[in-house]
């Protein structure tokens, strides 16, 4: 997930990337998708693998995958997880998204497991997150 | 410690606080330090606050690996949060290639064990993303114990661990395939998801697991069927489809395990059909289940029926109005375009209008596919859409565009003529983006299309008058200039309106291109050869031409430098020879330029040796020859013009001399006879693969006011040579000049004995007969030594 400004608020990476590469990939990444207009579409070829992202407000969330990926099954995906943090967050804002980031990852661990979808039910995905708050609570 | 340790949120209002680079660094810097403080100082209480601090700041980019011994320890520790924050910092800090991770398998077995579900969930997690091969070979009992508990959340994520752990370590899989059928029968989307994935996964690795599974295809085909029949159902739907990811995720193990197996595509024919049919588009999700429908269809063996279903339903998504379906159904098309390419075309115009689109990644699809859509009944359509959008395309799609117009050129022209244009027209609108073999095959295709010279010339010449920077453009034109320039003189061609070109402008424009900053080397090579060309082709005289070639004598280029030199000498004293040097050359094989030129130079180099003693130059020692030639400039230099070809690609082009026969004469022509305008001409030829063979050319011209007729002429030889007289050209020569007649003596002489040649004409001139019987003195040594 990266910002108009290009700053990372979360990152993932399913494959081992050296660190210093990382930042170097985030910002090709991000400069690729800002300079996509509304009427292009939302995939896109970046070296060897392809690029799927989705604009919400301020914010991108860019999804790499490889070439045996179905692209619209992962543009929905993006959509899923930002239904899901919706719900946890009520009406997330990427501010909320950047204090509360180890929740946000462990939303997405939930979701996704070494690169693939594991569970998409909101109810099913947030019922461990819901249990440890209540437990930190009290 | 100094300071009390902020918490993970103050630390992020300071960091966005920080308005530079610099303030930022200089935060973090504090920060860390304080942070690798508190490690040292070993304080168990706040260990996964500074953890979580630590993990933000290596996300956004700064190092962190001082973090990965707290890992160890939070994962060790009883406390959830600890763990939690442990194993996160465990998956983004640690992974196999620092041997520390191997701390952490000891961590994770008892988290298995332990029985406690969030527990076991974060363990799985971690191990399924930075698992090695070592630590999964000893952590697999335990996770297959787990595959097998009732709990579904712990399962789904003990079967992920499982895929990662085969791909780790194939071994595995074994272990791992019993269970799978089993899982197979859960009702639990979660599970199911996850054990589709594993089949996938084992599938793809081993063949005989692909048998293995082929037998649960009527199991799969009925969870699909259940999930698409289904009404709407709140916990899976996703606008409308129910759980599209597993719709998803089925279809694609179905394409897997119905490749190449007639009987497994069959029982999933009707239920592709359904789901095709079946399927709402109206949103994104079904749009991705159709999709996914449509690959698998193509994949296995369907019904030919369905496979039109197919192609129809992206020849819909073509015309969608959402940028992403066109975009799929542009990459499905080009997959399918090989094996369906009837059913494709039905969609050509619909592609070429997506040529239009704004959007890189789509526009570059639509060139791919149109490329791929030409056959020889659309050409000329195709090529007018795919000109004209070369002309508006982005830069980086030019280069692909050129070519892609160049070959299908090649391939499917219908005539010469309109291949020519095309050519043209791409060189002028990109040329500096075309393939470097371009300037050779427009060069060939040229030369070959006889009827055509005139016509490309003229029209070549008019380009290069427009415009001198696009590169191959001006090579191609120079050349072709230097070859036809007597045909660009005539003035006269019909294909295209006639053109006064004056010989001065065509020298001028010459000399433009030599001078232009904009010529590359080779470019200016062509334009210099050209010129030297033009001088045997114009009719005026040549001062100009050996003025400019004089110049670049001197030239910085060595290159240049050489030919110029060349060509001077040439002039200067070889000059009888340099009509035959640069005469029209014939067509060069396509094939292998490379070998040609190697026999050209072989054939050359023989053919000057024969005539001067001289050495073959090979070409390291060219410079070396340039260097001699200027040293003796007095003009006593034994070898001729080193007429080898220099390297560069510009070799063919460079040699005029035809390698057909006959080749030039080194030997130089004789005047035998002379009578009153009548005259006799010998010209001298000796192969170089046949050393006794000698021809003669006897040439009869009349430049007086009577035509000859009757013209007859027999030879005599000494009897140690054979004398062979071939038929003359004819035996009339007008008056005034007119066509000479020709004919061919063939002489042989393997003992290499004096040549002696008597020669007895008859003609009649001026209403009287002549007869002459003469014999030949003077005769030229090369000739029979």
């Amino acid at each position: 997930m990266v910002n108009k400004q290009g700053q990372t608020r979360l990152s993932k990476y399913y494959e081992h990337v050296d660190i210093n590469k990382r930042t170097l990939l985030e910002t090709e990444v991000i400069k690729s998708c800002l300079s996509r207009s509304n009427e292009q579409c939302s995939f896109i070829e970046y070296k060897d693998f392809k690029l799927i992202y989705r604009q919400y407000a301020a914010l991108f969330i860019v999804v790499g995958v490889n070439d045996t990926e179905n692209e619209m099954a992962i543009y929905e995906f993006i959509h899923n997880f930002v239904e899901v943090l919706d719900e946890y967050f009520s009406r997330v804002v990427s501010l909320m998204i950047m204090f509360n980031l180890d929740k946000v990852h462990i939303i997405l661990d939930e979701m996704v497991l070494n690169g693939c979808i594991v569970e998409t039910n909101r109810a099913r995905i947030l019922a461990p997150l819901l249990i440890l708050d209540k437990m930190s609570e009290s | 410690m100094v300071a009390p340790s902020l918490k993970l949120q103050d630390l992020i209002e300071e960091i966005r606080g920080a308005k530079t680079q610099a303030q930022e660094r200089e935060v973090i810097q504090k920060e860390c330090a304080h942070i690798r403080a508190s490690f040292r100082d070993g304080d168990p209480v706040h260990r996964h606050r500074q953890l979580a601090k630590l993990l933000y700041v290596h996300m956004l980019g700064y190092p962190a690996h001082f973090g990965q011994m707290e890992c160890l320890k939070l994962i060790a520790s009883s406390r959830f949060t600890d763990k939690r924050v442990g194993y996160l910092g465990a998956m983004l800090l640690l992974d196999e290639r620092h041997d520390a991770h191997l701390l952490i398998t000891n961590s994770i077995k008892n988290d298995l064990s332990q029985g406690i579900q969030p527990v076991q969930g974060l363990a799985l997690c971690t191990l399924s993303t930075m698992g090695s091969a070592e630590m999964c070979r000893d952590l697999a009992p335990e996770v297959e114990k787990l595959l097998l508990q009732p709990s579904p959340y712990v399962r789904k994520k003990a079967i992920l661990t499982a895929v990662h752990m085969i791909r780790k370590v194939p071994e595995l899989s074994s272990v791992f395939l019993p269970p799978c059928v089993h899982l197979l029968h859960e009702r639990h989307h979660g599970i199911l998801l996850g054990t589709i994935t594993l089949i996938t996964e084992l599938c793809e690795r081993s063949p005989a697991a692909l048998k293995h599974f082929r037998k649960v295809v009527p199991q799969l085909v009925q969870i699909l069927r259940t999930l698409v029949t289904t009404g709407y159902s709140t916990e899976h739907s996703i606008s409308g489809v129910s759980d599209p990811f597993l719709q998803v995720q089925i279809l694609r193990l179905l394409r897997i395990l119905g490749r190449n197996h007639e009987e497994s595509s069959e029982t999933m024919n009707d239920l592709l059909a359904q789901v095709a049919t079946n399927t709402d588009t109206s949103r994104n999700a079904g749009n991705a289940v159709l999709f996914e429908t449509v690959l698998t269809i193509m994949d296995i063996h369907s019904a030919a029926g369905l496979r039109v279903l197919a192609v129809n339903i992206l020849g819909r998504f073509l015309l969608n109005s959402d940028r992403n379906i066109r975009y799929v159904a542009l990459t499905s098309l080009l997959r399918l375009v090989q094996s369906d390419h009837s059913a494709v075309q039905r969609h050509r115009p619909t592609v070429v209008d997506c040529l239009q689109e704004t959007d890189a990644s789509l526009s570059r699809r639509a060139l791919e596919l149109s490329l791929a859509l030409v056959n020889s009944s659309n050409v000329r359509a195709m090529m007018q859409e795919l000109q004209a959008f070369l002309e508006s395309c982005p830069p980086d799609l030019r280069a692909d565009c050129a070519s892609g117009i160049l070959l299908a050129a090649e391939r499917f022209a219908p005539t010469k003529r309109w291949h020519i244009d095309t050519i043209l027209h791409v060189l002028t609108t990109a040329g500096t983006h075309v393939r470097d073999d371009a300037v050779a095959n427009l060069t060939q295709l040229i030369g070959g299309a006889q009827e055509l010279h005139a016509y490309s010339v003229r029209r070549l010449y008019n380009a290069l008058a427009e415009d001198i920077s696009q590169q191959p453009l001006v090579q191609v034109a120079a050349w072709c200039i230097g070859e036809y320039g007597d045909l660009l003189l005539e003035g006269n061609c019909e294909e295209i309106e006639p053109l006064q070109v004056d010989e001065e402008e065509v020298l001028a424009l010459l000399e433009k291109v030599l001078q232009s900053h904009m010529s590359l080397p080779a470019t200016r090579g062509y334009a210099l050869t050209a010129l030297m060309k033009l001088s045997t082709r114009l009719q005026g005289d040549n001062n100009r031409i050996r003025q400019v070639v004089s110049i670049y004598r001197s030239c910085l280029d060595v290159e240049l430098q050489q030919r110029a030199v060349e060509y001077d000498t040439l002039f200067r004293k070889y000059d009888h020879m340099r009509a035959a040097i640069l005469e029209k050359m014939p067509l060069v094989e396509r094939d292998g330029p490379q070998a040609d030129e190697e026999a050209k130079q072989s054939k050359e180099a023989a053919q000057l040796s024969e005539a001067a003693p001289a050495p073959t130059e090979s070409q390291a020692s060219q410079l070396l020859d340039l260097l001699d030639l200027l040293d003796r400039a007095s003009g006593d230099a034994q070898h001729p013009p080193p007429l080898d070809p220099s390297p560069g690609g510009a070799l063919v082009y460079l040699l005029d001399l035809p390698c057909a026969p006959p080749p030039p004469a080194p030997i130089p022509d004789l005047k035998v006879f002379e009578r009153e305008g009548v005259q006799l001409n010998l010209s001298f030829i000796r192969p170089p693969e046949n050393p006794a063979l000698l021809l003669i050319t006897i040439t009869a011209t009349n430049s007086s006011e009577g035509d000859v007729t009757n013209f007859i002429c027999q030879a005599a030889v000494p009897k140690s040579l054979q004398l062979q007289l071939q038929a003359p050209s004819g035996n009339t020569v007008p008056a005034r000049g007119g066509l000479p007649i020709t004919q061919l003596f063939r002489i042989l002489n393997p003992n290499k004995a004096p040549l002696r040649l008597k020669l007895r004409l008859t003609y009649n001139h001026f209403h009287q007969s002549v007869q002459e019987i003469f014999e030949v003195n003077n005769l030229p040594v090369e000739s029979w030594q």
